[in-house]
């Protein structure tokens, strides 16, 4: 099995999954180690990380110094192909233009989807954040709680290789003892700031990244994430050696060719594809779920893009891991006699709360930084560490004046120069000449960038839907957003910029700027923070739910949701490693349901 | 990779997000396109027509001497060709970059003229001191003159671009002292005697 084209589809397959990225990849690579046949459909092109990721390239070598445009809005290496905030021929639409009440939907159309370009950061849930409901009657609570998913977080870290510490914070868990890899030295404007954020209360401990700060160990782990399966252990033994260490250099958002991070092409798929059990059909646009008369899913209808023409795949069992709003737009348009309002929706619920993450930022100049002696920040190509939500108990104690948390995540050090990288206009400096490479000199690697991303909480106001007028280059109806924050995440941003501007004054900027209290200016618009979730909500309860506990439609006893779109509530914790977590144990059920016979 | 203001490109990979050109539609059919090569390099005017003039051409590469000249580190702008990357950067089909262009030959048009009027000779024609006198004039430090608006907008422009140009290429990068972009067997993070100067030996816990 392999690589294949519509025309060489060996159906029926066991599992059809539609998307390739963190949740089709955890999808497939679960079902296939297990034995199950799987067909992956992906619309985007194929992608191999090996020869495509630009690893070493300086700006210099890229058009525009490698800055963003239209066409790459985070920059030319960004390993983000056909997509962006717009993708060429496939429009989405927004009720409402007023500022707050719009949503930017960022997609990509590559094998591996978003997971080639992702931030790598990796933070479990915790207890509370599957309850959010019952501690302050807001949102919903999830079917399932932090014990169901423990498990299958461990074994995601210890599949993809994810550095970080266990510090026993509240609400921020640990990992078993050996899961989790040994986390990279701070950078200096790390180091200050975790020195004079204690004086403010705030810890700094390290990140959690998909990233290998060692190699894996190919020993133990397989025996532990496949006991019992001499084949996949020996598929994943072989995998893992095939896996370099992380080699403290290159941006991880450009891809990485030695596959030291996690990417679902560099992880998921080829252990998976090793298998034999796994048919990958690239350009494949999904359009819709094909059901039977009793409303049972047999297959799934699809655009061949490199010809525009439909095909048709079976499987007993379809898996949507396109990315939480897409599987909405798929469900609802999968229309049939049994499922009049689309596949999954007899509650009315599929597409309703969509979640972000709630995004504010500061930063400032410190001069405490000024013109250190030269040395290599680049490190794990990313943040090194971060603080996580510490206000609990002033929460609980009604100080704080929203629900929910945000964590903090850094910008510091002195990166390859890029576009925006220093001396920029804002800093309002008209200098040139010898002036000007004086200060450039000095002011390289001396600012520090504090970014929140908090908890958003789901809203009637939040949602997609079907635009009744527009369909995309294939004809397939697009989606309409529509979007409203409450006070909550508009208070939360401004303590957030309350917070990070009195962390910079305690750094010792000489020029700090005041943000303002009203945090409707500053909050980043709906789905810019690239976290959105829901549209698919998983409960206990059919009538105010699209999905169970285990993932799986309602309506539909052989559909299962693997992405974003089951979570009933968006912590502050980014999104993915939970997604993982999920898909591997909705896997899990798909495989010992098809072993009793149910499905 | 955050919005084009101060300290944002530090945050690398951060997973942070730009949100210059939300939405906008992708202009394959005249810019790069949303799946180019990005494996080969390129240079200038390998995708898109550069449209300075000569006479442009050569009041830029002057502008830019001005803004960064050489020193005893490292050469001047237009010594690493950050003429042709200000071509490249006003030439771009996209709206961003037109609203530059539209402010480059128009600020280009009222250096030459001013040059013209106060010196009798084209900028790129000028002496070194009065090239300089007409820096000053465009880069008050304090809020310019309603007739100066004009003028200083382009000049921050160019200088900024200027920098952009000149610190993205290898001798640039070398000037301000990044030494990154080389494969490490171990991440040592930050000197010692750094750590203990900024006193936070304390702080070193990992
Ligand atoms: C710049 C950036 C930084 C990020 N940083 C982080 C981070 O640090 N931590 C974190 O947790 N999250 C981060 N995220 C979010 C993360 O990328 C997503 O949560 C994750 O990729 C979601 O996985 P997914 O499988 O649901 O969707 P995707 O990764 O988007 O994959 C979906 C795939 O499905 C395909 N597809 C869509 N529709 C169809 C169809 N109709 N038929 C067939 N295929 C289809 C798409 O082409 C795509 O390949 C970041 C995102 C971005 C863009
Ligand atoms: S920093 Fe490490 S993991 Fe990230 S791209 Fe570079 S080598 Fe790969």
């Amino acid at each position: 099995m392999a690589y294949i084209t519509p025309a060489s589809a060996k159906d029926p397959y066991d599992v059809i999954v539609i998307g390739s990225g963190a949740a089709g990849g955890q999808s497939a690579y679960t079902l296939t180690m297990e034995g199950a046949r799987v067909l992956m459909l992906e619309a985007g092109r194929n992608y191999d990380p090996r020869s495509e990721t630009p690893m070493f390239k300086t700006n210099d070598q890229a058009p525009l110094r490698s800055a963003g445009t239209p066409d790459k809005p985070f920059g030319y290496y960004d390993a983000t192909i056909d997509g962006g905030w717009a993708v060429p021929g496939e429009p989405y639409t927004n009720a409402s233009s007023e500022r707050g009440r719009d949503f930017k939907w960022w997609r990509a159309r590559m094998l591996g989807g978003r997971t080639n370009h992702w931030g790598r950061i990796s933070l479990r849930n915790g207890p509370y954040d599957f309850k959010p409901r019952s501690r302050d009657g807001l949102g919903f609570d999830w079917p399932i709680s932090y014990e169901d998913v423990a498990p299958y977080y461990d074994k995601v870290e210890m599949l993809i290789g994810v550095y970080g510490t266990n510090e026993g914070l509240e609400n921020t868990p640990n990992s078993p003892e050996g899961v989790l890899l040994p986390p990279p030295k701070a950078r200096i404007g790390e180091l200050l700031a975790r020195q004079r954020g204690r004086k403010l209360g705030i810890p700094v401990i390290p990140a959690h990244r998909a990233l290998l700060s060692k190699a894996l160990d190919h020993r133990g782990l397989p025996a532990k994430l496949h006991p019992g399966n001499a084949k996949a252990q020996r598929i994943l033994t072989e995998d893992m050696q095939s896996r370099a260490a992380c080699f403290w250099a290159t941006d991880c958002g450009r891809g990485c060719a030695i596959r030291a991070n996690y990417q679902s092409t560099t992880v998921h798929l080829p252990p998976a594809m090793a298998t034999g059990n796994l048919d990958i059909v690239t350009d494949a646009m999904a359009r819709e779920i094909t059901v039977d008369a009793s409303g049972k899913a047999t297959g799934v209808a699809y655009i061949d893009r490199t010809t525009g023409t439909e095909h048709r795949a079976r499987a007993r069992v379809v898996v949507l891991a396109a990315s939480a709003c897409e599987t909405v737009r798929l469900l609802l348009n999968s229309k049939s006699g049994a499922h009049p309002h689309g596949l999954g929706n007899s509650s009315g619920l599929v597409g309703k709360y969509i979640m972000d993450t709630v995004g504010a930022s500061w930063g400032g100049q410190i001069p405490l930084l000024e013109g250190y002696p030269p040395h290599n920040e680049d490190g794990a190509g990313g943040l090194h560490v971060y603080t996580p939500w510490w206000l609990y108990k002033e929460q609980l104690a009604g100080k704080l004046g929203f629900a929910r948390g945000y964590h903090v995540e850094f910008g510091t050090g002195r990166g390859m120069p890029g576009y925006g990288s220093y001396g920029d206009d804002s800093r309002g400096s008209t200098s040139y000449g010898r002036r000007l490479r004086e200060e450039a000199r000095r002011y390289y690697g001396s600012f520090v960038y504090f970014t929140g991303r908090g908890e958003m909480i789901p809203n009637e106001d939040s949602y997609c839907e079907i635009d009744p007028k527009v369909v995309d280059k294939w004809g397939i109806p697009v989606l309409r957003f529509h979007w409203k924050w409450s006070d909550h995440e508009l208070r939360q941003v401004a303590h957030m910029q309350k917070t990070f501007a009195d962390w910079i004054a305690e750094m010792g900027c000489t020029s700090p700027r005041r943000p303002g209290s009203d945090g409707s200016k500053v909050i980043e618009p709906g789905g810019s923070i690239i976290h959105e979730v829901g549209g698919t909500i998983m409960g206990a309860d059919r009538a105010k739910s699209v999905t169970d506990a285990h993932s799986r439609t309602w309506d539909a006893p052989n559909v299962f949701v693997a992405d974003g779109g089951v979570f009933a509530s968006n912590a502050d914790k980014n999104p993915t490693l939970t997604i993982m977590a999920l898909a591997w144990r909705a896997s899990d059920h798909i495989l010992s349901e098809m072993r009793k016979g149910n499905l | 990779m955050l919005a084009a203001s101060a300290g944002v490109a530090l945050a690398r990979g951060m997973g942070q997000i730009d949100l210059r050109v939300p939405g906008s539609a992708p202009s394959a059919r005249d810019g790069y396109g949303t799946d180019p090569d990005i494996i080969r390099t390129h240079a200038p005017g390998d995708f898109w027509p550069l449209t300075l003039t000569r006479a442009e051409r050569r009041a830029v590469s002057a502008l830019c001497d001005v803004i960064i000249p050489a020193d005893d580190r490292s050469p001047s702008a237009s010594a690493l060709h950050v003429p042709d990357f200000i071509d490249e950067w006003i030439s771009a089909p996209y709206a961003g970059h037109g609203a530059d262009r539209t402010l480059v030959n128009a600020g280009l048009a009222w250096l030459d003229a001013e040059s013209r009027r106060r010196y009798g000779s084209a900028f790129a024609r000028a002496t070194d001191a009065q090239r300089l006198e007409l820096c000053e004039a465009m880069a008050p430090e304090a809020p310019p003159k309603s007739e100066l608006e004009l003028p200083s907008k382009f000049f921050r422009r160019v200088r900024n671009l200027t920098m952009v140009g000149f610190f993205t290429t290898p001798a640039g990068m070398k000037d301000l002292g990044y030494v990154g972009n080389v494969p490490l067997a171990r991440f040592e993070g930050p000197p010692a005697d750094l750590i203990a100067r900024l006193g936070l030996a304390d702080e070193v816990a990992w």
